[in-house]
């Protein structure tokens, strides 16, 4: 079972470093998406260091859409979704394997880029940390419930625009406890790891739950 | 390389000799429309079974239904003498879509389903009948291209890249959807001469063509017979 994981995974690594891009892409729309907040909100310094994470977290949130869609449906076109079905190992590993792939390749390097663009909105030490610890804990939530989407959608040509009104909503829980634990990094009345903790439950329980919905999905085709 | 190729080296284990694939009364619905009604056949281990009739009587649809890719309505299909139920992971499933990344070279693509197919299976209690990536890919005659991404290749070529994934990991049933299209005379006697191989290692083979596959020992399923509007 453990090397049927490892296989999909390395192979999904693998894929994703030929093709280029889809993970740098992700973190340039991030880039820009911070670099707007200030033309739209205005250069006050106080202003941006008060809604500084809560826009950091919209912006992972969007750019980890991108590229969410392709999930499943690359695998669709070329027949690999097919073989994935006849193995001995389940679907949901598969899924799994996939997620985490899309995870290390997307995910990751949005909450590594975070501190980086954290500075552009007036974010001190405390709250960069904050916005960090609380994007690698909630982007693997944010990739195992767009998995559900992407493969609710794996058949539609054109299935990101439905796929990301399917999975923002799903999505609120982990932005409410992400920001809420950003700012409290950051300094609020709040400790920190009261929402931290609840931002790790989500992660955990989607990780538990979202391979078995999106499998099932992929089976119903 | 190329004494691998024989199939003197792979052992002829009569394990699954017993093998045999059990189809009773199989229906398949594809949007409200009954495609398939009442399909039953008997394939033992050793032998091909080639599936013909006119376009949309339901070739793909049958194969599919018996790898387990389209949901039955009725009907029974079971590999039988295995020790194990599903039939999906004794199942080799080749269409027209090949399940290879363009981004990967030949041997990465096959390298991978070698060791996916493979993973999770009990383990073996007899000799592999897998063939290695080299050794699957010199019998479709690619061994030269293995370093090549699959995205440089030729229609053809990738069909010949699909068809060595059949011989890297052994699976006792291969469901072939028109396994020919694309195929040169010389790749289609050397595929001939690999269906021929998995029949001696007590395999079964289930192909939907319009071509001759290459060997005479088939026995041929005949989809569609009645006209459509024809009471049955």
């Amino acid at each position: 079972m453990t090397s049927a994981f490892l296989t999909v995974y390395l192979r999904e690594i693998r894929i994703a470093r030929r093709l280029g891009g889809s993970g740098s892409m992700g973190v340039v729309f991030f880039l820009t998406l911070v670099t707007i907040t200030p033309f739209a909100v205005g250069p006050d310094p106080n202003l941006l260091a008060r809604i500084g994470p809560a826009m950091l977290w919209i912006s992972a949130l969007l750019a980890s859409l991108l590229g969410l869609d392709r999930l499943f449906q690359a695998d669709a076109e070329d027949g690999s979704l097919d073989q994935f079905h006849l193995s001995h190992a389940p679907l949901e590993l598969a899924v799994l394997a996939k997620c985490a792939a899309h995870w290390t390749t997307a995910g990751l390097p949005l909450a590594l880029a975070s501190p980086l663009f954290g500075l552009m909105l007036q974010q001190d030490g405390s709250a960069l940390l904050g916005v960090v610890a609380s994007l690698l804990a909630g982007t693997p939530a944010l990739t195992l419930i767009g998995a559900i989407g992407a493969a609710a959608t794996v058949t539609l040509r054109r299935g990101g625009l439905l796929m990301a009104l399917l999975v923002l909503p799903l999505a609120i829980p982990v932005l409410i406890f992400g920001v809420s634990a950003a700012n409290a990094a950051a300094g609020g009345t709040v400790p920190f790891l009261t929402p931290f903790a609840i931002l790790c439950a989500i992660s955990l329980v989607a990780l538990a739950l979202c391979p078995f919905a999106a499998a099932s999905a992929l089976r119903q085709l | 390389m190329a004494e691998e190729m024989t199939s003197s080296h792979r052992p002829h284990v009569d394990l699954h000799s017993a093998l045999r694939l059990r189809v009773e009364g199989l229906c398949v619905e594809r949007g409200e429309r009954r495609v398939l009604e009442n399909v039953g056949f008997v394939l033992a281990g050793g032998e091909t079974l080639k599936v013909t009739g006119r376009n949309g009587a339901g070739k793909s649809t049958l194969l599919r239904a018996l790898a387990g890719l389209l949901p039955r309505v009725a009907g029974v299909v079971a590999v039988e003498g295995a020790g194990e139920e599903e039939v999906a992971p004794q199942t080799h499933y080749l269409a027209h879509a090949d399940g290879l990344k363009a981004q990967l070279t030949v041997a990465e693509n096959l390298a991978f389903w070698a060791d996916y197919l493979s993973a999770g299976e009990p383990a073996p209690n007899h000799p592999t009948r897998d063939l290695s990536v080299a050794a699957a890919l010199a019998s479709v005659g690619l061994g030269h291209v293995a370093g090549a991404p699959v995205a440089i290749l030729s229609a053809g070529q990738k069909r010949r890249v699909a068809l060595a994934r059949l011989m890297v990991a052994f699976r006792p049933l291969w469901l072939l959807d028109e396994p020919l299209t694309g195929l040169d005379a010389a790749s289609r006697e050397k595929f001939a001469l690999a269906m021929r191989d998995h029949c001696a290692l007590g395999g079964m083979i289930v192909a939907a063509t319009h071509e001759p596959l290459g060997f005479d020992e088939t026995r041929e399923l005949r989809l569609g017979k009645t006209p459509k509007g024809a009471a049955s």
